[in-house]
């Protein structure tokens, strides 16, 4: 196909650089400049797509980010897919593949546009609240229809093979669009060496000064625009940002911008770029220039293919050198619009008629339509429009000045393009991010932004100003003042240039065009077209009560699209305010939300995913885990050994062996990962006694001691052991999880509720590596390994820790068990951490030293009934409740936290659950953990549970199978039995008893 | 009422819809009620309806600040479950997944729920033990339950990524078949339509400023609009804003309001069909009858009243469902949103009595009232009609507090929904 509607010459495009591109599997011929839309137009392809509803065909409306349909797939292979491309926004590049979102068998012939056309008058909106009930059972199945019609394209099935990027900016002053307001500010805030960001989401910055008919100092707007743009560029502090789209405006003046890198370029992004970025700025100070979009009117069958807006029509052939037909068609309320059928002429096709809805329209553009001798049909609108798949005429009438009723008679006029438009709406989109609302005004015919928290001016067309002069004022203005405000005294100010422009006359309110039968009746008026509301859709859904906006929008799915209404809502609130009898201000406007047009996940997601989704924390010794076969458990951050197979074991074979040799030998874990937290000052030892239950005024130096830490509700949440180096200064360990929890619990309870205590807290959990050797040659195995450390009996006691070296390094030696046996923490700074290990394993070779990870470990201490916090308790369980009342301390002077909360009715109450240990009838069977307990395995469900099992396991040197769980008033009931009813209906019989599987006297750990 | 049906619609279209009756009436207040509800969201509304059908009591209005169902009813991501932990929980989701199940019939409203499953995934040791015991409990409790492994996760949703190569690898998961979906502005708009049938008095733009007490019982409230309408009984149902509902009574309530967000991504074809949530990971997904991947993500941190959150809380959650969904990395996502949720210390809902007399709380349903609906207003019609708490509603007195029993579901409640 050659590209018929390609003018000769002019517009923006290189005529140099061909391209070639494929279409519904088509391929056709395009220009570098072109975007996919203007393409498509330029080789006479009208239809773009089927509707969502009614299966219409649908062409290409407007020129920009408010284009409702040409929403295409796009993507040459199955990983580079995109759905929902805005062709109007998407730069055309070689081999380009795109094809239509809807429509079956193909967009030209759609069956579904048969049922559309049949059931169409019985789809009013929210049809599906009021049927597809009946029989009940049948939902699923209506539903499942219903989801087929779901969608526009289609998500990629294969992973994204581009990468995201993300930056943090911090500017002086952000401008939002590169329009004639934008530039002009950006130019007027960089001369003060304030830094500036300047970001326009489309390839070109220049906004309308691209196809501008306006001259500025005597030369075509777009050579200023150009000569202001090599100015910024030359100036260090502005950066500027084309196809950057900033999509969010959030509180704090912290915006987006999503920057579209190589879109333009390739279907996915060459090596080593990445695709997209997105810019996480704060600014100092706001510019929005963001122009306006231009309303389309809303008139019957107004979405037939060949329907434009009529700055769409100037667009495409002034920048793109296309004519979208042959015979044009004009309907407008106000002056701008003219401008479409003069480009036209020029471009030597045929404008109909321009039919204008004011009565008396005069002033420049009409004199200069006179001159150009276009037929002007004043007091008339374009009530409906004929053809189906292309435009072939239109119906035109005298309306009344209230523009409610066509007074006929009625005229045909054939053409192949109907222009239209309704006025400009300022994009006031960003400006309510932040929740200000926008404010209507008359003379504009539109809302402009209104009072913003933030810190925030607006400029140009946004605020409803539709001379260019006044724009180019008014972007200088902001953009001096942003720049004072940002704290920049000398901002020179710019004069103004001298702008050649038309007087521009009073325009119409008038939004929805009367048709000779009521709007019921009419054929369908469209309003918002991506979701097929019309205005016949308005006003069923007010006649049904819903006259809230927000319930218009909903009922009726307006402005539930890609386009988030761009186009379609201020007529929306204008034929909903009308068929409640009262004004668009009093209806208002639905929220303005992020995103301005949609983003990419992978964008906002940044390079934080797969590998890098969460840092992955390794401990010092992490390599020799490796090359030990270790299977690892994720731990919070940790990748924590799980246990160490060695051939041809099963996993319970490995623990039976890794337990064996911690009760029989010597057996060593990696401790590094557990919570360090270094706590100073001449409070540390009384802020200690108030986070945690127990006591902590006696501890002395040199000494340990385990804590229980509480929420003020009085459940435990974390627990561990902490050393007293100096009396100002302690060694909290926490748990693995918790650490980073921990450490903000102290900081929050400092600085909120205690701030005059003196006490500094730091992490040092990555300073430290730390080893558990533990079994009954510990002592032997360590010994051979320090020189100054005395390990007897007698000179290094239980919960005791010693200074001095192991293996040459200094390290801090603790001796505390978790296991129950003999056990010496060894900390050694984590640089040695590697080695030091290595030397224990020299060493420990002839005592069959045998690494054990976590599973291990969790046996070891459920044989002792030593609990794991967030394993044996959640957020409901007291120390009371664990039968570690040891734990608490009621002495202290000062009170801890959680006091109050356990001391509250029900945590004293006598039944509560109790933290036990369960004996299973079968040795060798183990309880799966989370099972719940009952007493009465035939009660019929809802049944009574009394507890669950919080941890489980078969204990090699108990020769069965052991278990702590909750169980109501558990400590009353030593020796009951207990049943687990299982999923596949079996029924696991326990018997109660102490948790304290072995060693109840605690003798092992002080051979 | 006219009812709504298949052929009323065919009846309808032949003349062109132009005489649909309204849902509901637009009434002026009258001077007294015998019950006012405070909150015109899917909580109030359903309370309303289930005063006048189930216990007679049609003299009541419903007074919303705003537009029916505007609050968190018309913010949510609309998951509906009631796999939670302990048993006064439990009970009660699974009241109103009962209530669910009929509820389109009983409104003559298609509240479209969707009953296509939720899987909450686990990613850790703990995560499997937390679902085990979960679902152990679930199903003595007679609710449905399943607990899947990794195979299984992947089957129910095989363009999920459960390869071991991910940060967190699925490990397994609780799986509610009777769980899903709803639209939420058709609970809201069914329940006010089906209230509105029965006498009830819908008021909107109506907003109260003031509880009026006298000897230390409530005996009206005063609204911005229309001045003081009086009650004998008062019921507060405002979510994110009880706390100052509360104030103007004269007491607290242990909540904290914070703002919870959500996004939708552009609307794709059908690709997955059942409920993904991962607390671990922290964000959840579904897809829209319309096509759109409904996602969100846990509370952002601090307090507010805005309506809207931080934009690092929407990173997170998109970078959560990336590491699900890679293959949703070139989607994207078209808008976002945010609601004030109303957070109990231990995640459960306030639905009691109060220190003033005749003035009754239905809140604290934080992230996760939304599947609630039908039984909270249930619950509530049954303990405003009797002016003592229902069976159900008795643990979730607001003075749990004080005496320590509290049902700690962060488990369950988790993320969110
Ligand atoms: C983003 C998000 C996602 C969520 N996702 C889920 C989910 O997936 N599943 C789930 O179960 N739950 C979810 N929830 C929670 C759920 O939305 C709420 O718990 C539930 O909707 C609360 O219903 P409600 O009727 O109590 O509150 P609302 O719907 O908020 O209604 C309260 C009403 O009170 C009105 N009001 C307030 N103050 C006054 C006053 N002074 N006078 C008069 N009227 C007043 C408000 O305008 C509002 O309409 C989510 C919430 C959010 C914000």
């Amino acid at each position: 196909m050659t590209q018929n509607n390609r003018l000769s010459s002019g517009g923006r495009i290189d005529r140099s650089q061909p391209l070639t591109f494929t279409f519904n599997g088509k391929q056709y011929q395009g220009f570098k400049g072109d975007t996919v839309a203007s393409a498509l137009l330029a080789n006479g392809v009208d239809i773009v797509g089927r509707s969502f509803k009614y299966s219409r065909p649908r062409g290409v409306i407007a020129a920009g980010a408010e284009e409702p349909n040409a929403i295409l797939q796009m993507g040459a292979t199955e990983a580079t897919q995109v759905p929902n491309v805005r062709a109007t926004q998407q730069e055309l590049f070689d081999g380009l593949v795109c094809q239509v979102t809807n429509g079956w068998p193909s967009a030209e012939f759609d069956v579904m546009g048969l049922v559309g056309k049949a059931g169409g008058s019985f789809m009013p909106p929210g049809f599906y609240y009021k049927t597809f009930m009946y029989p009940q059972s049948m939902w699923d199945t209506y539903e499942k229809c219903i989801r087929k019609a779901a969608g526009l394209g289609r998500s990629p099935r294969e992973n994204d093979p581009d990468i995201y990027d993300h930056i943090n900016q911090h500017v002086d002053v952000m401008i939002v669009g590169g329009g004639a307001a934008g530039l002009a500010a950006a130019l007027s805030a960089s001369r003060s060496g304030a830094r500036v960001i300047l970001a326009d989401e489309q390839a070109e910055l220049g906004g309308s000064l691209l196809h501008a008919s306006e001259s500025i100092d005597g030369r075509p707007a777009s050579e200023w625009a150009a000569e202001v743009i090599a100015q910024l560029e030359a100036c260090d502090n502005v950066q500027l940002l084309p196809r950057s789209t900033v999509n969010g405006y959030h509180d704090h003046n912290f915006l987006t911008i999503h920057q579209r890198c190589t879109d333009h370029l390739l279907d996915c992004a060459p090596i080593g770029q990445a695709r997209q970025r997105m810019h996480r700025v704060r600014a100092k100070w706001v510019v929005l220039a963001t122009g306006a979009h231009e309303r389309p009117l809303v008139f019957a069958n107004n979405d037939v293919p060949g329907c434009m807006l009529a700055s769409a029509v100037t667009t495409y052939i002034k920048r793109y050198s296309v004519v979208p037909g042959e015979r044009l068609v004009l309907m407008t309320t106000n002056d701008s619009a003219y401008q479409a059928a003069f480009d036209w002429a020029e471009s030597g096709r045929f404008v109909v008629a321009i039919v204008d809805t004011r009565a008396h329209p005069g002033g420049d553009v009409i004199d200069e339509a006179n001159r150009r001798g276009l037929k002007v049909i004043a007091g008339s609108a374009v009530i409906e429009v004929k053809g189906s798949k292309r435009v072939t005429g239109v119906s035109v009438s005298a309306i009344n000045q209230l523009g409610d009723k066509a007074l006929g008679p009625v005229k045909h006029l054939t053409c192949d393009t109907v222009a239209s438009s309704g006025g400009w709406s300022p994009a006031v989109h960003l400006s309510c991010h932040t929740g200000s609302r926008p404010v209507w005004r008359d003379d504009v015919i539109g809302f402009v932004p209104g009072n913003s928290q933030q810190k925030q001016l607006t400029a140009g067309a946004i605020n409803g100003t539709a001379a260019l002069s006044t724009c180019l004022q008014e972007g200088f203005q902001a953009g001096r003042e942003a720049a004072i405000n940002a704290g920049f005294d000398t901002v020179p100010s710019i004069s103004l240039p001298k702008v050649d422009e038309r007087h521009i006359g009073a325009a119409m309110a008038l939004f929805h065009i009367p048709h000779s039968k009521p709007t019921s009746r009419a054929p369908k008026q469209f309003v918002d077209f991506q979701t097929d509301v019309t205005a016949a859709g308005i006003e069923i859904a007010t006649r049904e009560g819903y006259e809230s906006i927000e319930h218009v929008k909903r009922y009726t799915a307006m402005g539930f699209g890609t386009d988030q209404g761009k186009l379609g809502n201020i007529n929306g609130m204008a034929i909903a305010a009308k068929s409640m009898n009262k004004t668009i201000p009093e209806t208002g406007t639905t929220i303005f939300r992020p995103n301005y047009t949609p983003v990419t996940f992978g964008a906002v997601a940044g390079r934080h995913c797969g590998e890098l989704f969460d840092p992955k924390r390794y401990s010092a010794m992490h390599s020799w885990h490796l090359k030990n076969g270790a299977l690892f458990e994720d731990v919070g951050l940790w990748k924590r050994p799980w246990y160490f197979p060695q051939a041809g074991e099963s996993m319970q074979e490995s623990l039976n062996r890794e337990c064996k040799a911690a009760r029989e030998g010597v057996a060593i874990l990696d401790a590094s990962t557990l919570g360090k937290i270094d706590i100073q000052g001449k409070d540390a030892r009384e802020f200690l006694g108030r986070i945690y239950t127990n006591a902590w005024a006696k501890l002395a130096i040199g000494k340990c001691r385990y804590g229980l830490m509480c929420g003020e509700d009085g459940m435990v949440f974390d627990d561990g052991v902490t050393a007293c180096l100096a009396d100002d200064h302690f060694v909290m360990t926490t748990t693995t999880g918790g650490a980073a929890r921990v450490l903000e619990w102290l900081e929050l309870y400092h600085q909120t509720e205690w701030p005059e205590m003196e006490v500094y807290f730091n992490t040092v959990t990555d300073q430290w590596s730390t080893m558990t050797i533990s079994g009954p040659n510990s002592r032997k195995l360590l010994s051979e390994l320090t020189g100054d450390i005395d390990l007897s009996r007698d000179a290094f006691k239980f919960m005791d820790w010693h200074e001095g070296t192991v293996a040459g390094v200094p390290a801090r030696v603790f001796r505390i068990s978790f296991t129950g046996e003999l056990s010496f923490e060894v900390n050694v700074p984590a640089n040695y951490g590697l080695y030091v290990w290595e030397k224990v394993f020299e060493h420990g070779a002839k005592y069959n030293l045998t690494p054990y990870g976590t599973e291990t470990m969790h046996i070891l201490r459920a044989e002792k009934g030593f609990i794991i916090a967030g394993q044996d308790t959640d957020g409901s369980v007291t120390p009371i409740d664990l039968g570690m009342d040891w734990c608490v301390s009621n002495q202290k002077p000062y009170s801890y936290i959680g006091k109050r909360g356990m001391n509250r009715e029900d945590c004293l109450r006598k039944n509560r659950k109790q933290l036990v240990g369960l004996k299973t009838k079968r040795s060798d069977v183990v309880i799966p953990e989370g099972s719940q307990a009952v007493a009465d395995p035939n009660e019929p469900v809802p049944m009574t549970m009394l507890g669950h099992i919080t941890s489980s396991y078969y204990s090699a040197c108990l020769g069965r199978s052991i278990a702590m769980g909750m169980i109501r008033d558990g400590f009353e009931r030593m020796g009951q039995t207990v049943y687990y009813p299982q999923p596949d209906g079996s029924v696991i019989e326990a018997e109660i008893c102490s948790p304290i599987f072995l060693d109840p006297k605690g003798e092992r750990q002080n051979v | 009422m006219n009812k709504y049906s298949g052929f009323g619609l065919l009846k309808h279209g032949l003349s062109y819809h132009e005489n649909w009756q309204r849902a509901w009436r637009n009434p002026k207040p009258k001077a007294k009620y015998d019950v006012v509800i405070v909150g015109g969201g899917g909580h109030g509304l359903a309370t309303a309806y289930y005063l006048a059908k189930v216990h007679g009591v049609t003299n009541i209005a419903v007074v919303e600040k705003g537009y029916l169902g505007g609050g968190n009813t018309a913010r949510n991501t609309t998951i509906v479950r009631s796999n939670y932990l302990w048993d006064e929980s439990a009970h009660l989701y699974e009241h109103a997944m009962k209530l669910w199940e009929g509820l389109s019939q009983d409104l003559n409203y298609n509240v479209m729920f969707s009953q296509r499953g939720v899987l909450n995934l686990g990613h850790t040791l703990q995560d499997m033990r937390d679902i085990q015991r979960r679902v152990n409990a679930n199903r003595l409790n007679g609710i449905d339950g399943e607990v899947l492994d990794t195979q299984q996760v992947q089957e129910i949703v095989p363009i999920m990524d459960c390869s071991a190569n991910t940060r967190y690898p699925v490990l397994g998961a609780s799986w509610q078949p009777r769980a899903g979906v709803a639209r939420h502005d058709a609970v809201a708009w069914g329940y006010a339509r089906a209230a509105d049938a029965l006498g009830v008095d819908l008021i909107q733009q109506c907003e109260v400023d003031d509880i009026i007490t006298e000897d230390g019982a409530a005996v009206a409230v005063h609204t911005k609009q229309h001045g003081l309408i009086k009650a004998d009984r008062i019921g507060c149902v405002v979510a994110g804003n009880s706390s100052v509902l509360a104030k103007m009574a004269g007491f607290s309530l242990p909540l904290e309001s914070h703002p919870l967000q959500a996004l939708v991504s552009e609307p794709i074809k059908p690709i997955l069909d059942t409920v993904v949530m991962s607390n671990h990971v922290h964000g959840y997904v579904s897809q829209s009858d319309k096509g759109d991947l409904v996602i969100g993500a846990g509370i952002d941190g601090y307090n507010g009243y805005g309506q809207r959150g931080s934009y690092s809380t929407i990173e997170h959650t998109v970078q959560a469902i990336i590491e699900l969904f890679p293959i949703f990395s070139r989607v994207r996502m078209n808008r976002q949103w945010g609601g004030i949720v109303d957070t109990c210390p231990d995640a459960c809902p306030i639905i009691s009595d109060t220190p003033v007399e005749n003035l009754f709380f239905n809140c604290g349903w934080g992230t996760g009232g939304f599947k609630a609906t039908p039984g909270s207003g249930h619950v509530f019609a049954a303990t405003l009609a009797k002016g003592e708490a229902h069976e159900l509603a008795k643990p979730f007195s607001m003075f749990r507090f004080n005496d320590g029993s509290l049902i700690d579901e962060h488990g369950a409640a988790g993320v969110a929904h």
